[in-house]
C-alpha cells in the first residue's frame, strides 16, 4: 500500500523529469540525467522539482535586473520616474519574505520525504543482494558473501534485485558513486556504512571514487555490469570454476597502494569485510558511539540494531547478530 | 660538503623534482634580489620600517592587506590556470598526479584563506573608522599583530612550495589522509602551521572590529544609523567569533597527532575522524558567509550611492545579515550527507540549508528595488555589482539544488559542486572585493582606476567566468569527479573541459587588465580633489582623499543615516568642516617595530614545528613570549598631535 501511496505525486514528477529531458535534449553522456534504477531516478525527480522551483524566483529576478538597469539608466532624457527617498514598502517586503519562504516549505517537504525513503530498499518482490565494498588505495574490492566470490573493480549485479551495499574503507575514505544508479555514499575506515541501489536495465555502469584518496585517485574508476539473474547465477558458477582464491596474504598484496586492472577471485577468507572494519577502528565504535550520537545526530539509531535502517547506521552496531556476538567480549 | 649540500638540496627544495621547480627557485631567488636592490638604491630602506612595516594605521594596514590580496589572488589564480591547462584535454602530461594534488590544496587554500580573508580585512580597516566617525579602530596595536600574524602565515604556505613540499591533502584536508600513515612529507604542517598562524590574526581582527563597531562609533550614530557595510562587519565579525575557535581547535588536534603521535583523528588508536570533518566544517560553512557577507556590504553602499536612493529596505537588510549570522552556524553537516547521517539529521541540515537561502535572497530583491525609480550611474563599481546580481543568484539557486540532500548524493565530489562554489566566491566574494576596491581606491590613493582598462578588465572577467564555470554544471551531470587530476577520452567529457579552460584564460586575461589599469592610473588616473568623487552618502566622503592620519579633525555628530548625503541635501556641508576652536591635541597611538617581530617569530616558530626542528620551534615560541611580556610592560605607547599641527593640514588641504 505504501507504493501505490508514493505513485501520483511521483507521476507528476516523472512527467515533469520527461519533460525536462526532452527539452534539453541531453545526450547519453549526462550520466545522472539518465538513471537506470529507482533510487537514481527519485534523485532525478528531486533535481527536476528543485529546479524548477528555484527557476520561480531566478526568472523573475534576472527579468527585474535587466528591465530596472535598462529603464532607470542615468540619461538626461530618461523620464522614468525618480524618487530618492522611497525606500519602505511593506507589501513588497513580504512578497519577497513570504515566496521564498513557501518555496523552501516546498522543497523541504519533498526533500525529507525521498531523504527517509532512500534509507530503505527499494520496493520490490526480489530478496536484496548484499556486496561488501572495500575502497583500497587505489582500487575497489568487491565482496559477495552470499556467493562466496570476489571481484576487483568490476561488479556483477542481477537487474531488478535491490542491491544492499555494504561500504568500508581499508584506506583513506573513499566514496562510492554510480550516477546512472544512483548517489554515493563515503567508505570510511572502522565504519561499515550502507547504500540502496538497484539497476533495473541490464547494462555496463560507470562508476567511480567520489572522494579524493591521493596519487591514484583518479584512476579508481570501475563498472557496474548488470545483467539478468539467469546471467548472473552462470556469472557465479564461473567465477567459481575459473578463478583463483583470495588468500589473507593476497588481501595484503592487494591492499599495497597501486592502480590495478579487473580481478575475479572464486572465494575470500571468511568474514574479511569484518575483520576490516574491526581492524581500522570499529572496534571502538561502542564507545564512539556517545561522540558520534552528538556529532551526527546517531541517536535514533543508537543501541538498537535495527537492519532496515540503512544508512543511519554506524557500524558496530549494524553488523549482523553474528559479528556483534563475536566481538561483544571487547 | 658538495654532498650535503646536494642533500640539502634534493630534501630542502626538492630539486629532484625538475624544471618547474628551478626555474620556480630561479625566479624567487632574482625578485627577492630585484626587491632589495630597488630598496637600497632608492634609499627606502627606512620609509619602508617607518611608513609601513611599523604603522600602526588602520588605513595603511588595509592597504597592506589589498596588496597582499592582490598579490595571492595572482599566485591562487595562476594554480587555477595551471590545473585548468592540465584538464584542457583528456589523458594530458602537463602535471602529473601529485603536482596537481600539491596545486588544488594549495589554490584552495589560498583563495580561501589569504585571498578573500585579507581581501575583506581591507576593506574592514579601510572603510570601518571612516564609516563610523572613529580615528583608528579600537585595538590599534593589536591591529598590526593581526596582519603580521597573516602575512607570515601566507608566507609560510607559499614557501612551502620551494621549501619542503606543498600539501596536498585538499584545502578541506580530511584524515585520515592528512595523517602521517598517509602524508609523512612536510607538506600537511605547512598547511596546518600557516592556518594556525593567520588563524589567531582573524579572532583578534573579528574582535577588534566588533569593538570598534559598538564602542567607537561617532556621537548620534545610533546601531540604526551605521552604514549597511559597517553592519555587515559587525555580522562577520560575530561569525568570526564563534567559528575560527573551532578551526583553530581542529588544526591543533590534528597538529598533534602529526606532531606527538596522539591520535584524536586517527582511526587505529579509537580516534574518530568524523570530529575533524565536523570541527572543519563548522568553521568552514559560517566561512564562506564571512567573506561573503562583506561583500554584500559593499553592494549596498555601491547601489545607493550610485542609483543615487537611498537604501530600500535597511532594517530588512540589517535583519538579514543578522539572521545569515545566526542560521550559517546550523547548516554544517551540507558537507557530508553522504557520510552516514540519519535520515532526520540529513532533513534538519537540508531545510536549515534552504532557509538560508531566504535572507539572501531578500537581499537581493533590496538592491533591485533600491536601483528601481533611481538614476543608475555606469561606474566600475556599479558594473561588478550588477554583474555580481545574476551571478550570485545562479550559484544561490544551485546551493539550495545542493541542499536538497538525496540530489546532493549525485552532485557531491563532482564538478557540479566545483561549479556552484566558484560562482558564489567568485560571483559574491571576487565581484563585492573588486566593486569594493574600485568604490574606495580614490579614498585610499587620492586618484580614480582608469574607467576604460577597468571594463576591458570587467568584460574579459566575466566572460570568462561563465564560459568557464557554466560547462562545469554540465559535467557534474555526466559524472566527471573533482580533485582528478585527468579523466580518459570515452567518457565525453573532453569538449566541455576545453571550452572551461579557454574561460579560465579569459579570467587570467581579465587580471591582467586590473594590473595594466593600477599601473597607468597611477600615473594617468583622474585625481581625486573634492574627496567625494562619487557623490556618496557616507561619512568616509566627507574627508579628503587620501584621509589624513588622524581622520577627522573633529568627530562630527550625526543626526541621520546618511548623514552625509543629507548635508549636501540641505547645503549643509560646511557644518561637518573643523573649526579652529574646535580642535582638540588628538591622542595617538605610536608606531611599533613589535607586531612585525611577533609575525617572525611565529614564522620561525611554524618552521620549526613544520620539520620538527624543536629547537627552533621553542626558540620562536619563547621569542613570542618575550616580545609579549615586553609588550605588557611597555608604558610609553601613544602620544599627541597637536592643533597647530593640525591646523597646518587642514589648511593645506583647503578645509579650514
Ligand atoms: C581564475 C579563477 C579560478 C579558476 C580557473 C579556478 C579553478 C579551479 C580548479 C581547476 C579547481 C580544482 C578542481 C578539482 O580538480 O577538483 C579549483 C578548486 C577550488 N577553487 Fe578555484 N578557481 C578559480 C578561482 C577561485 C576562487 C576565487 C576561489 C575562492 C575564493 C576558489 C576556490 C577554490 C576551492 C576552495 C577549491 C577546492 C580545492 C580543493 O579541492 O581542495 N577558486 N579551482
Ligand atoms: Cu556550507
Ligand atoms: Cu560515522
Amino acid at each position: 500500500m505504501k507504493r501505490t501511496q508514493l505513485r501520483k505525486p511521483n507521476r507528476v514528477l516523472a512527467l515533469a523529469a520527461l519533460t525536462a529531458l526532452l527539452v534539453s535534449g541531453c545526450g547519453p553522456e549526462y550520466l545522472v540525467l539518465h538513471p537506470v534504477g529507482p533510487v537514481g531516478r527519485e534523485e532525478l525527480n528531486l533535481i527536476v522539482l528543485s529546479t524548477v522551483l528555484i527557476l520561480i524566483v531566478v526568472i523573475p529576478v534576472l527579468a527585474l535586473l535587466v528591465y530596472i538597469v535598462w529603464r532607470y539608466r542615468d540619461k538626461p532624457e530618461n523620464d522614468a520616474p525618480y524618487t530618492p527617498q522611497w525606500s519602505e514598502s511593506k507589501l513588497l517586503e513580504a512578497v519577497w519574505w513570504g515566496i521564498p519562504i513557501v518555496i523552501v516549505a516546498i522543497l523541504g517537504f519533498y526533500t525529507g520525504k525521498s531523504t527517509f525513503k532512500l534509507v530503505e530498499p527499494p520496493p520490490s518482490d526480489a530478496k536484496p543482494l548484499t556486496i561488501q565494498v572495500t575502497s583500497l588505495d587505489w582500487k575497489w574490492l568487491f565482496q559477495y558473501p552470499g556467493q562466496n566470490v570476489a571481484t576487483v573493480n568490476y561488479v556483477e549485479i542481477p537487474v531488478g534485485v535491490p542491491i544492499q551495499f555494504e561500504l568500508t574503507a581499508d584506506a583513506p575514505m573513499n566514496s562510492f558513486w554510480v550516477p546512472q544508479l544512483g548517489g554515493q555514499e563515503y567508505t570510511m575506515p572502522g565504519m561499515a556504512m550502507r547504500l540502496w541501489l538497484e539497476a533495473d536495465q541490464p547494462g555496463t555502469y560507470y562508476g567511480h571514487g567520489a572522494n579524493f584518496t591521493g596519487k591514484g585517485f583518479a584512476h579508481m574508476d570501475f563498472q557496474v555490469k548488470a545483467v539478468s539473474q539467469q546471467e548472473f547465477d552462470q556469472w557465479v558458477q564461473q567465477v567459481k570454476a575459473n578463478s583463483p582464491a583470495l588468500t589473507l596474504a593476497g588481501y595484503q598484496q592487494l591492499k599495497q597502494p597501486s592502480v590495478v586492472g579487473t580481478a575475479s577471485y572464486s572465494s575470500f577468507p571468511p568474514g574479511l569485510f569484518n575483520d576490516t572494519v574491526w581492524a581500522n577502528g570499529g572496534r571502538y565504535m561502542p564507545e564512539m558511539m556517545d561522540d558520534m550520537t552528538g556529532m551526527q545526530g546517531h541517536t535514533a539509531d543508537a543501541g538498537k540494531s535495527d537492519q532496515t535502517s540503512g544508512m543511519s547506521s554506524m557500524p558496530g552496531m549494524e553488523m549482523d547478530g553474528k559479528q556483534t556476538a563475536d566481538h561483544s567480549g571487547h | 660538503m658538495p654532498d650535503a649540500l646536494r642533500q640539502f638540496a634534493d630534501t630542502y627544495l626538492m630539486w629532484q623534482e625538475g624544471p618547474m621547480i628551478w626555474i620556480s627557485d630561479v625566479l624567487i631567488l632574482l625578485t627577492s634580489i630585484g626587491i632589495v636592490a630597488t630598496l637600497t638604491y632608492f634609499k627606502k630602506w627606512k620609509w619602508l620600517w617607518r611608513e609601513w612595516l611599523t604603522t600602526v594605521d588602520h588605513k595603511k594596514i588595509g592597504i597592506m592587506y589589498l596588496i597582499a590580496a592582490l598579490l595571492m589572488m595572482f599566485r591562487g589564480g595562476a594554480d587555477g590556470l595551471l590545473m585548468r591547462t592540465q584538464l584542457a584535454a583528456p589523458g594530458m602530461h602537463f602535471l602529473d598526479a601529485e603536482h596537481y594534488d600539491q596545486i588544488f590544496t594549495t589554490h584552495g587554500t589560498i583563495m580561501i584563506l589569504f585571498m578573500a580573508m585579507p581581501f575583506i580585512f581591507a576593506l574592514f580597516n579601510i572603510v570601518v573608522p571612516l564609516q563610523i566617525g572613529a580615528r583608528d579602530v579600537a585595538f590599534p596595536y593589536l591591529n598590526a599583530i593581526s596582519f603580521w600574524l597573516f602575512f607570515f602565515g601566507a608566507l609560510l604556505l607559499n614557501i612551502s612550495f620551494v621549501f619542503g613540499g606543498s600539501p596536498d591533502a585538499g584545502w578541506t584536508s580530511y584524515p585520515p589522509l592528512s595523517e602521517l600513515g598517509f602524508d609523512n612529507g612536510p607538506g600537511e604542517n605547512f598547511y596546518l602551521l600557516a592556518l594556525q598562524i593567520s588563524g589567531i590574526g582573524s579572532i583578534a581582527t573579528g574582535i577588534n572590529f566588533l569593538v570598534t563597531i559598538l564602542r567607537m562609533r561617532a556621537p548620534g550614530m545610533t546601531l540604526m544609523k551605521m552604514p549597511l557595510f559597517t553592519w555587515s562587519v559587525l555580522s562577520a565579525c560575530i561569525m568570526i567569533i564563534f567559528a575560527f575557535p573551532a578551526l583553530t581547535v581542529a588544526l591543533a588536534l590534528l597538529m598533534l597527532d602529526r606532531i606527538v603521535g596522539t591520535h584524536f583523528f586517527t582511526i587505529l588508536q579509537g580516534g574518530n575522524p568524523m570530529m575533524f570533518i565536523n570541527l572543519f566544517w563548522i568553521w568552514g560553512h559560517p566561512e564562506v558567509y564571512i567573506v561573503v557577507v562583506p561583500a554584500f556590504g559593499v553592494f549596498s553602499e555601491v547601489v545607493a550611492t550610485f542609483a543615487r536612493k537611498r537604501i530600500f529596505g535597511y532594517t530588512s537588510m540589517v535583519a538579514a545579515l543578522l539572521s545569515i549570522s545566526v542560521i550559517s552556524y546550523f547548516v554544517w553537516a551540507h558537507h557530508f550527507f553522504t557520510m552516514g547521517a540519519g535520515a532526520d539529521v540529513n532533513t534538519f541540515f537540508a531545510v536549515a540549508t534552504m532557509a538560508v537561502g531566504i535572507p539572501t535572497g531578500v537581499k537581493v530583491f533590496n538592491w533591485l528595488f533600491t536601483m528601481y525609480r533611481g538614476r543608475i550611474r555606469m561606474t566600475l563599481p556599479m558594473l561588478w555589482t550588477i554583474a555580481f546580481v545574476p551571478c550570485f543568484v545562479i550559484g544561490g539557486a544551485t546551493g539550495v539544488m545542493l541542499a536538497v540532500a538525496p540530489a546532493d548524493y549525485q552532485y557531491h565530489n563532482s564538478y557540479f559542486l566545483i561549479a556552484h562554489f566558484h560562482q558564489v566566491l567568485i560571483g559574491g566574494v571576487v565581484f563585492g572585493m573588486l566593486a569594493g576596491m574600485y568604490y574606495w581606491w580614490p579614498k585610499m590613493f587620492g586618484f580614480k582606476l582608469d574607467e576604460r582598462l577597468g571594463r576591458w578588465a570587467f568584460w574579459f572577467f566575466n566572460i570568462g567566468f561563465y564560459v568557464c564555470f557554466m560547462p562545469q554544471y554540465a559535467l557534474g551531470f555526466m559524472g566527471m569527479q573533482r580533485r582528478m587530476y585527468t579523466y580518459p577520452a570515452d567518457m565525453g567529457w573532453g569538449t566541455l573541459n576545453f571550452v572551461s579552460t579557454i574561460g579560465a584564460y579569459l579570467m587570467g586575461i581579465g587580471f591582467i587588465f586590473i594590473v595594466a589599469q593600477v599601473l597607468y592610473s597611477i600615473k594617468y588616473g583622474e585625481r581625486d580633489l573634492t574627496g567625494d568623487p562619487w557623490d556618496g552618502r557616507t561619512l568616509e566622503w566627507s574627508l579628503p582623499s587620501p584621509v589624513p592620519h588622524y581622520n577627522f579633525a573633529v568627530i562630527p555628530t550625526v543626526t541621520s543615516r546618511d548623514y552625509w548625503w543629507t548635508l549636501k541635501e540641505e547645503g549643509r556641508t560646511d557644518e561637518i568642516k573643523p573649526k579652529p576652536e574646535d580642535i582638540q591635541p588628538i591622542h595617538m597611538p605610536k608606531n611599533s617595530g613589535r607586531p612585525f617581530l611577533m609575525g617572525v617569530l611565529f614564522f620561525v616558530a611554524g618552521l620549526g614545528f613544520v620539520f620538527n626542528w624543536h629547537v627552533l620551534a621553542v626558540l620562536g615560541l619563547l621569542g613570542v613570549v618575550v616580545t609579549m611580556l615586553r609588550r605588557s610592560f611597555e608604558y610609553d605607547d601613544e602620544y599627541y598631535i597637536q592643533p597647530e599641527e593640525i591646523q597646518h593640514v587642514e589648511s593645506a588641504l583647503g578645509r579650514l
